[in-house]
């Protein structure tokens, strides 16, 4: 691999970590400016986690060691996701060692330590999160799947990389399998990471509560890895839907051109912030479902993935 | 992937979108976007019709998504909203098996029509012969939708879907059919909906609800 | 014919044997608990690791066969060891190796049968197993296959006192005797005429298609009863609990593999080529059984039950890559076909691993705390780390989280099934992919399940007082766990070598070329080509670099002060361990959407109950609408052939009389 590979490489990750909590706190500013109330400022989410880091960590008194561990294993599955995703170039050195499908288990692997965690302390909040969570997780996983499937199909591979280029280098037209698989992704998204209309990332109240009932009893540096994580894995399936979806741009090959990776990253910005402010209208037009009607929500996303793989068999497009 | 011209791509993404609108009715609850997405099947309709009638230049395609726009697009839903405002059905109750098993099995009906259409398309010569296995599974869908309502106006709606998807197939296998086959199933369709709606009336006034399930008390007592 | 002692087939056959004497020195003692536990079982478990080496080493081998003049004067056994056979063996002996060590120190005295007595059962139980993977002809078999049941039957019903484990070891006997009868059946199909019932003359039988395909569908229903295939998977829920927990491990791990060879010997070997359309009935059945066990998994309140089912969806997904294998092959596929095959080995060895450390798991609980009982368990992982973080592995594992073997097989699986859009059948090509998904949908629910079960057992707060007094498991014990959860470590780590070695297997029966190239010793590339790979090696140095590296930034740039505090409560001052979720709790979305597969019976409380009590009542469809009415029916049939018994013995004289009336005239 090229010295530009690992260039792009390492780039990636820093500017996933550096950018994730900007990307939230991007969308809480646009949500805010679409609801008519003024929003704080775009970097508060970092003075929100450099707090935290400083802060003594409170844990419960029957915590074990997995409560304290699980933030950590959290955050350093999201951080080998974005190592995997190409969101500036697609020559990655350590695509090799995991494809999509190791992609959805590092997001399982998250899912599951998160839910542990939560029912470690033994409070009726913590379990409840963790019941919701692996329902959404359960129905989501095979939605995803699909819609990595199909985009597998579609390029002969599940390494991301050369799904990617494959997909990047399709002639220009209307493809209604991938038009399909677009918004069957979308509604995994959504339901991913706990936003309206599956679950609400600005409540406290434990009716409406998914993601954020499992991060109750956390504190200080575990919260803000916890929170630092759930920005990442926001950002990351933001550039795995570009990377299937929105593919060009970037410094494709095993051995990058390094003015194609100087341009990748504010093309990457410029992506970002239109996804971001798609969010915020979708947010602000959505109201929030009930929590038996999100299984309803997901089997849609699956059936939109199938049905995506169904007509690129049928119409060839 | 190859590249077809764009206009055979549009009818492609077209076929698609209606699909996916058969599926959608499978899943609404509410009555009133039942309508909704029913006008939005007959735009899609006029929209293919008006592609294919500029691609291939039949001037009888031209008068068909005329007909279509006025009958399908503007005339019976008005009629529609008319009577569902009358008779106070906003809402449709539970369908008889839970929406996600109802999806899944749409999914296995979709594939059996796929599956089914492949050797007939093989042996149309239009372009667009592909859309006959979307057409077979529109109307399979939408004979699902009726099975599954229990309010009668659903399964109305079920019925005029299922002759969307019919003049869908007959478009992509034999580009239209003649003139005055349409109009012989315009009409039918019209007598179909005015009969209907006397029905319901009836219904309503004998049992005071639309739900079809009173209409099993019409039996004999052994 | 092997006859040198040192062909890996005598030494195979020595080793079995081992296991038999094994077993019979515990009758010299019955009621010596030190000769059984000290010395008996941790001999059987370096017996049972001396068989997965030889069976390791010897895959590559040629096939070679063995006859033992044994048995009948004119039907000795015939026995045979090929590529299949050694993969099985190398399963059941390094399960059966964590297992056995693991029971040396787990049976106490005065759990129903005598020790010693447990040892013969247990050791013939794995010695008949290992005979059912060398048999090379039906006679030899179903020898084998017999023992196999009645020596688990025996050991699942070891406390026999309790009516309830006589009645579930009842059932389990009674299918598997249904199956075994149906093997039978196929077996007597199968000989095509010759009469000759060695697996040889099987083979160069060339039967008409309507025989072979009734000769597959016997086989796959005898060998189903033993996997717990739906429906006839009725027998698996309540025999694993109620056997001991090394038993239900074996059972679970090794014995329900045993018909996956059955299968396999009878689909890929002794009926040839299989019609590609075969291969629908175990796609078919495996995805519904794979769904049906993990959904009432979900909603289970009995830690055993709860892995049985377990099982049962993984056996369902095994069983689906079967019919994918089948009906990849079918359609001229070898290199996918081999893909299929490889997938479903390496599953059955990694369930055999995983399945086997939880069953043991629960053993230790059960021990420790009396209980078996969801509802009555918690807290677990602070008075019993040992059991609770090398459960952990296993329930991961399961859960099928890299980098450990459970991702493996799955993933090879799902790149199997993303190639079935090519196979050139109308229906199929579509139909394989909507399979993949509901595949991909029982391996989520299977990680819903895991951390139902490890979250109510080992986390949160004791649900009751007596656990505080849960004690660790023993040295022995902990050797035995710690054996299976590094294999299920390993497995999952380095599974590159053991996959070529799983190749020669469909090389041995034909159905692919041998792989061309070299694979590397770090990296997973699926034989057929594709652009996948996975790297688990570095996949774990990646993540354990990355956790690391986070751990020490945090301590170097902030600190890593903890303070403890009660947890929060929201201001509701008397919050215990009542409050936390339970096991129905936890599983209640499951059976809230998946609402038609249960047949429930609530009890709900009202306002106005003194005592409210809830209760809901899980109840199994197939059971009550099929095995129900077919037992009724059953009782119906031999009540009204009871009106032959009259009583009196003119009747019964005039019964013999009127047969000698009809035999002599028949003779005429």
């Amino acid at each position: 691999m090229s010295a530009t590979a690992w260039l792009t490489q390492f780039l990636e990750v820093l500017a996933a970590l550096a950018a994730a909590p900007l990307f939230v706190g991007w969308v809480t500013q646009c949500r805010a400016w679409l609801q008519n109330k003024s929003a704080p400022s775009l970097l508060q989410p970092y003075r929100t986690i450099r707090k935290l880091f400083h802060k003594d960590a409170v844990l419960a008194e029957h915590a074990s060691p997995l409560f304290r561990f699980a933030p950590y294993v959290v955050f350093g599955a999201m951080v080998c996701m974005t190592a995997i995703i190409p969101s500036m170039g697609t020559g990655l050195p350590f695509s090799g060692a995991a494809d999509a499908i190791a992609l959805v288990g590092l997001l399982a692997t998250a899912r599951v330590f998160m839910a542990l965690a939560a029912m470690d302390v033994g409070t009726a909040f913590g379990s409840l999160g963790a019941r919701r969570e692996m329902m959404v997780g359960f129905l989501a996983e095979p939605a995803l799947l699909m819609v990595i499937f199909v985009a597998a199909l579609i390029s002969s591979s599940t390494a991301l990389p050369a799904i990617t280029d494959s997909l990047a280098t399709q002639p220009r037209g209307l493809y209604p399998s991938l038009a399909f698989t677009a918004v069957a992704f979308l509604l995994v998204l959504l339901a991913e990471n706990a936003r309206i209309p599956v679950d609400n990332p600005a409540t406290h109240l434990e009716l409406t509560m998914i993601h954020e009932a499992m991060l109750l009893e956390y504190s200080a540096r575990h919260l803000a890895l916890m929170e630092w994580a759930s920005a990442l894995k926001l950002f990351n399936y933001a550039c795995i839907g570009f990377a299937l979806f929105v593919p060009w741009g970037l410094a494709t090959g095993a051995a990058p051109d390094p003015v194609a990776l100087l341009t990748a990253l504010p093309l990457l910005a410029v992506k970002l912030a239109v996804a971001g402010a798609g969010l915020a209208v979708i947010e602000t037009v959505s109201a929030k479902l009930r929590v038996f009607r999100a299984p309803e929500f997901l089997a849609a996303a699956f059936m939109l993935a199938v049905l995506g793989l169904l007509v690129h068999l049928l119409l060839g497009a | 992937m190859s590249t077809l011209s764009l206009d055979l791509q549009l009818l492609n993404t077209l076929a698609a979108l209606f699909l996916l609108l058969a599926f959608a009715m499978l899943a609404q609850r509410r009555v009133v976007g039942l309508v909704d997405l029913l006008a939005l099947q007959g735009t899609l309709l006029c929209a293919a019709t008006l592609l294919l009638a500029w691609r291939t230049g039949e001037r009888h395609l031209y008068f068909s998504a005329v007909l279509t726009l006025a009958l399908k697009v503007a005339f019976l839903p008005w009629l529609l909203h008319r009577l569902i405002r009358r008779l106070g059905v906003y809402w449709d109750s539970e369908p008889l098996i839970n929406i996600p098993s109802t999806m899944l099995l749409g999914l296995l009906i979709v594939i059996f029509s796929f599956g089914l259409a492949q050797p007939i398309a093989a042996l149309a010569s239009t372009a667009t012969r592909n859309g006959i296995g979307i057409a077979v599974a529109v109307v399979l869908l939408s004979f699902l939708t009726m099975i599954t309502r229990r309010k009668a106006m659903s399964q109305v709606i079920g019925f005029l879907s299922m002759e969307n998807g019919l003049f869908f197939g007959a478009m992509s296998a034999t580009y239209g059919m003649p003139m005055i086959v349409e109009l012989g199933v315009a009409l039918d369709v019209l007598v179909a909906m005015l009969v209907l709606g006397v029905f319901f009336f009836q219904i309503r006034e004998q049992f005071d609800s639309l739900d079809l399930h009173h209409l099993e008390s019409l039996r004999e007592d052994t | 014919m092997a006859g040198n002692p040192l062909d890996p087939l005598s030494i195979l056959l020595a080793l079995l044997a081992a296991w038999v004497l094994i077993g019979m020195a515990g009758l010299a003692r019955p009621a010596s608990l030190r000769l059984v536990g000290r010395l008996l079982f941790p001999l059987g478990a370096l017996v049972g690791a001396a068989i997965a080496v030889v069976a390791l080493v010897s895959i590559v081998m040629p096939p070679e066969r063995l006859v033992l003049a044994i048995g009948l004067p004119d039907l000795p056994f015939h026995l045979r060891r090929d590529a299949l056979s050694c993969v099985f063996l190398f399963l059941l002996g390094a399960a059966a190796a964590g297992i056995s060590i693991f029971s040396a120190g787990y049976f106490r005295a005065g759990e129903g049968t005598a020790p010693g007595l447990l040892c013969l059962q247990y050791h013939t139980f794995l010695a008949s197993m290992g005979l059912v993977l060398l048999a090379d002809d039906a006679y030899a078999f179903m020898v084998a296959w017999e023992s196999m049941a009645l020596a688990s039957y025996f050991l699942v019903t070891t406390q026999h006192r309790i009516p309830d484990i006589r009645r579930a070891g009842f059932l389990y006997l009674l299918i598997a005797h249904v199956g075994a009868v149906a093997i039978l059946l196929a077996f007597g199909v199968m000989q095509g005429g010759t009469w000759q019932f060695t697996f040889d003359a099987m083979r160069s039988a060339s039967l008409a298609p309507a025989w072979a395909s009734a000769a597959f569908l016997l086989a796959l229903f005898g060998f189903g009863a033993k996997a717990g295939l739906v429906p006839l998977h009725v027998w698996l829920p309540e025999a694993h609990p109620a056997a001991p927990s090394p038993v239900s491990a074996l059972m679970s791990g090794v014995m329900l593999k045993t018909a996956l060879y059955g299968t396999l010997r009878v689909a890929f070997d002794l009926l040839g080529s299989p019609a590609w359309w075969w291969g629908l009935a175990p796609l078919a059945l495996g995805l519904f059984t794979a769904l049906y066990g993990v959904i009432f998994a979900a909603a289970q309140t009995d830690m055993k039950r709860l892995l049985a089912f377990s099982s049962i969806e993984n056996i369902g997904i095994i069983f689906t890559g079967v019919g994918l294998a089948i009906v990849f092959n079918g359609n001229g596929m070898g290199q996918l076909a081999a893909l299929a095959l490889v997938a479903v080995l390496y599953h059955a060895i990694n369930h055999a691993f995983m399945k086997s450390l939880l069953f043991v798991g629960t053993g230790c609980v059960l021990h420790a705390t009396g209980q078996r009982n969801l509802g009555r368990l918690g807290g677990l992982i602070h008075r019993m780390p040992w059991v609770a973080w090398t459960t952990l592995i296993g329930a991961l594992a399961i859960a099928g989280l890299p980098p450990l073997n459970g991702f493996v097989s799955e993933w090879l699986l799902l790149q199997a099934f993303l190639s079935a859009h090519e196979v050139p059948k109308a229906f199929l090509n579509m139909l394989l992919p909507l399979a993949a998904a509901i595949v991909v949908l029982a391996a989520a629910l299977a990680a819903y399940v895991m951390v139902k079960f490890f979250g109510v057992i080992f986390l949160g707060q004791p649900r009751e007082a007596t656990l505080r007094h849960a004690h660790d498991a023993g040295r022995l014990e902990r050797i035995g766990l710690v054996w299976l959860a590094a294999g299920c470590v390993l497995l999952g780590l380095a599974p590159m070598q053991l996959i070529r070695l799983l190749h020669v297997v469909p090389e041995q029966l034909g159905i692919a070329p041998p792989l061309a190239a070299a694979t590397s010793w770090w990296m997973l590339v699926p034989v057929a080509g594709r652009q996948a790979s996975y790297a688990p090696v570095l996949f774990l140095v990646g993540v354990a670099v990355t956790i690391a590296a986070t751990i020490g930034g945090v301590s170097y740039f902030y600190h890593r002060r903890v303070r403890r505090a009660p947890p929060w409560d929201c201001g509701f001052v008397r919050l215990d361990a009542r409050m936390q979720d339970t096991a129905e709790g936890f599983g209640q979305p499951i059976r809230h959407i998946f609402q038609p597969f249960f047949s429930m019976q609530r009890e709900l409380p009202t306002p106005f109950d003194a005592a409210p009590r809830y209760r809901v009542e899980i109840g199994d469809r197939i059971w009550s609408g099929i095995y129900l009415p077919l037992a009724q029916g059953v009782h119906r049939v031999a009540q009204s052939v009871a009106w032959l018994q009259q009583g009196r013995i003119a009747t019964y004289l005039l019964y013999s009389f009127a047969t000698l009336l009809v035999l002599l005239g028949l003779m005429l």
